[in-house]
C-alpha cells in the first residue's frame, strides 16, 4: 500500500518549475498529484507520477537532486466530516503526520489524500483496521 | 651506490640536499651580484637604496637582505610595463603578465637564463611529486600570458619527460586524453582538478582504471580537505606547487612525498616571512607575509618582493632528504582576507568547515553591507546523499553549517543551499568571493 513519491530540491529562481516539469514531460511521464513546500530560499517539489523510475532518471539526467519517499494514499467520500475520521484514526494511533496534500478524483465524488507519516506500516495497519480506503500504487499510477 | 639511488629521487641533489653552509655561500654570492645589478640598472632601486643610505658594498652576506627596501605590486604597476627590468628589452626571451583581476595587470620578463632557471625549479617540482623522465606530464593549466601552462611545460621538458600541452578547458577531452594517452601526472589549478574529477565520475569512469598517479596543483589556495577530495575523485596523490609570475611562475616551491610544507628553491628565490604591518622579519613557525628576493634572476631581479601570501617557514630537516626550507601551505592572501564585522577570515577557512561537514567544495561567499552591518552569505551546493524529503531536514543542514562557522571561526553567516552544479565551474582560478560592499 506504499506509493513512491518524488521529492526534488528546487532553488527559488523563476523558471525552475517550468524547466523541471518540462524534463519529465519529455520523458512522457504523467503527473498524478503535485505539491510544493517552500522557504524563502528553496523549495521541495513533491510529485506522484505514473512512472516514478523513468521520472527519476530523466530528472537526474537534467542535473537535479531527487529522492524517492514512501507515502500512502487514502480515498475519502467527498462529504463533510469524512477526512476528519481518517485523521482521528491516526491521532488515536499516535501516528504523526509530516505533511499531506489532497486532490479530487475525476469521478465518483471521491477525494484522495497523499500522506507522509512517521510510521508508514503502522499507519497502514491502523487505517485498514478502521475501514479507511487505501489505494495501491497501481491504482494511483494507473489513474 | 648512493649516486644512483639519488638520481631518481632528486633533480639536482647537489643543490636540493646541499648543507646549510653551502646554501648560505651560494645565496650570499648571488645576493651581492643582484644588489649590484639593481643599483646600476634599475632607477627605482638606486633611488630607494640612496634614500635608505645603502650602497651595494654594504651587502656582504645573505643575512644583510633585511637591510634592503621592500618591493610591492604597486611598484610594478607604477613602472608598468618594463620599468623595473634590469636588462635591455631586446635581451628578454619571454614576457608574461598577471591576470590583472585586482587592478592594472603587471608585466614580467625573463632572459633565456631566467626561463632556464624557472624550468629547473619546475623540473625539481615534478620530481618532488615522484615524476621521472619516463612520464607523460598532462598540463591542464592555461597557456598564454598566465605562467601556469608554460611553466610546467618547460619543467617537464627540462626533466626529459613528455609534456602534453592540453591547456585548460574542454573537460571531457581532458578525461579522454587521460584515458587514451595514459597521462602519468596531471598539473592544473586545484579547482579545475575538482572539476575534472567530477567529470570523470559523471562519465561513469572508475578513476582507478586511469593511469594517472600524481597531480601537481597550485595558483590558488586550497585546503587539506580539498586535497583528500581530489585524491579520491582522481585516485591520485596530490602535491601543492607554489609560484607567482613576479618571481618565476610555478616551481618556486613544491611539496615532496612527506606533504609537510613546500620546499622553496631558495638557491634562486630567497624567502623571508614578515609581519605585514611592521615589516619585521618573523621567526620559523610564525605566520606572516611571504617575501622573496630573486637572487638568481637577470631580467626582473626583485628585492624583497611582498607576495601578500600568508604562510610560515620551517628549516627543520625533512624526511625526503632535501635541505631546502619549507613554507607552509599558504593560508590565503592578505588581499583575499575578508573582514566580516571586524573578524578576519580567509575563504579557505570556510572551505575547511564545509568539507568537514561532508559538503562538496563547491561554494561561493557573498558579502554585503545592509544597514551598516556586514552580512555574509555562504552559498553551497547540495549533494544527493544529504537530501532529505522535508523542509526541516534541509533547514537542519543550514543550521548545522552556520553553527559550525560560528563556533570554529566566530563568524555569523547565513547559509543558502543551492542546486548541484548551479555555481559556475572554473577552468582556472575559482572565484569564491563576491563582495558587494561599497567600501
Amino acid at each position: 500500500m506504499q506509493i513512491q513519491q518524488l521529492s526534488i530540491f528546487v532553488e527559488n529562481k523563476s523558471g525552475r518549475l517550468a524547466e523541471i516539469t518540462e524534463a519529465i514531460g519529455k520523458a512522457n511521464v504523467d503527473i498524478r498529484a503535485i505539491s510544493v513546500a517552500d522557504t524563502s530560499d528553496f523549495g521541495i517539489l513533491r510529485l506522484i507520477v505514473d512512472k516514478p523510475r523513468e521520472a527519476v532518471e530523466s530528472l537526474r539526467e537534467a542535473g537535479l537532486t531527487v529522492s524517492l519517499t514512501s507515502v500512502i494514499a487514502i480515498g475519502i467520500v467527498d462529504k463533510p466530516g469524512e477526512f476528519a475520521k481518517a485523521m482521528r484514526v491516526l491521532a488515536d494511533g499516535d501516528i504523526g503526520v509530516e505533511y499531506m496534500y489532497a486532490f479530487i478524483s475525476r469521478d465518483k465524488g471521491k477525494a484522495f489524500v497523499i500522506l507522509r507519516v512517521q510510521e508508514t506500516e503502522k499507519a497502514v495497519e491502523c487505517l485498514e483496521k478502521n475501514g479507511i480506503t487505501l489505494l495501491s500504487a497501481e491504482e494511483i499510477y494507473g489513474m | 651506490m648512493q649516486g644512483i639511488s639519488m638520481q631518481g629521487k632528486y633533480f639536482q641533489p647537489e643543490l636540493e640536499c646541499a648543507s646549510r653552509e653551502v646554501l648560505h655561500y651560494i645565496q650570499s654570492k648571488r645576493l651581492r651580484k643582484l644588489v649590484e645589478r639593481c643599483y646600476n640598472n634599475v632607477p627605482l632601486y638606486k633611488q630607494r637604496m640612496d634614500e635608505y643610505g645603502i650602497l651595494p658594498g654594504d651587502i656582504k652576506d645573505i643575512d644583510d637582505v633585511k637591510k634592503l627596501p621592500f618591493t610591492t605590486k604597486q611598484d610594478l604597476r607604477d613602472t608598468y610595463p618594463f620599468g623595473l627590468f634590469a636588462v635591455p628589452r631586446e635581451n628578454l626571451a619571454r614576457i608574461h603578465a598577471s591576470s590583472g583581476t585586482t587592478g592594472k595587470q603587471t608585466v614580467v620578463g625573463y632572459t633565456k637564463a631566467d626561463v632556464d632557471a624557472w624550468a629547473i625549479g619546475a623540473a625539481r617540482s615534478i620530481v618532488m611529486a615522484g615524476g621521472t623522465k619516463a612520464d607523460l606530464v598532462h598540463v591542464s593549466y592555461g597557456y598564454g600570458l598566465f605562467t601556469g601552462g608554460l611553466g610546467l611545460h618547460y619543467g617537464a621538458e627540462k626533466l626529459g619527460a613528455t609534456a602534453i600541452p592540453v591547456s585548460s578547458g574542454n573537460t571531457k577531452r581532458q578525461v579522454q586524453i587521460l584515458q587514451d594517452y595514459g597521462s602519468d601526472i596531471i598539473a592544473c589549478t586545484p579547482s579545475y582538478a575538482m572539476y575534472i574529477g567530477e567529470t570523470v565520475r559523471d562519465m561513469g569512469i572508475d578513476p582507478k582504471t586511469l593511469r594517472v598517479r600524481a597531480g601537481i596543483f597550485g595558483a590558488e589556495p586550497w585546503t587539506e580537505e580539498m586535497r583528500r577530495e581530489i585524491e579520491r575523485l582522481l585516485a591520485i596523490e596530490a602535491f601543492d606547487i607554489y609560484g607567482l609570475s613576479e618571481i618565476a611562475g610555478p616551481g618556486v616551491a613544491c611539496e615532496c612525498h612527506e606533504h609537510n610544507g613546500l620546499h622553496i628553491n631558495e638557491d634562486m628565490f630567497y624567502p623571508e616571512v614578515i609581519d605585514p604591518d611592521t615589516g619585521e622579519v618573523l621567526p620559523d613557525g610564525v605566520y606572516g607575509e611571504l617575501v622573496f628576493t630573486c637572487i638568481g634572476k637577470e631580467a626582473l631581479p626583485l628585492m624583497r618582493y611582498r607576495t601578500r601570501d600568508i604562510c610560515s617557514l620551517d628549516h627543520t630537516p625533512c624526511g625526503c632528504g632535501r635541505t631546502l626550507v619549507r613554507m607552509s601551505k599558504p593560508r590565503g592572501r592578505t588581499d583575499d582576507m575578508l573582514i566580516i564585522r571586524g573578524i578576519n577570515v580567509f575563504p579557505s577557512q570556510i572551505e575547511s568547515v564545509l568539507l568537514e561537514l561532508g559538503m562538496d567544495p563547491n561554494y561561493q561567499l557573498v558579502v554585503d553591507r545592509v544597514d551598516n552591518l556586514d552580512k555574509l552569505e555562504v552559498q553551497v551546493e547540495m549533494n544527493e546523499s544529504m537530501f532529505g524529503d522535508t523542509v526541516r531536514s534541509l533547514e537542519s543542514i543550514e543550521h548545522r553549517i552556520s553553527a559550525a562557522l560560528q563556533s570554529t571561526l566566530n563568524i555569523v553567516a547565513k547559509v543558502r543551499l543551492l542546486e548541484p552544479k548551479s555555481l559556475p565551474r572554473s577552468e582556472g582560478k575559482a572565484k569564491r568571493v563576491i563582495d558587494k560592499r561599497k567600501l
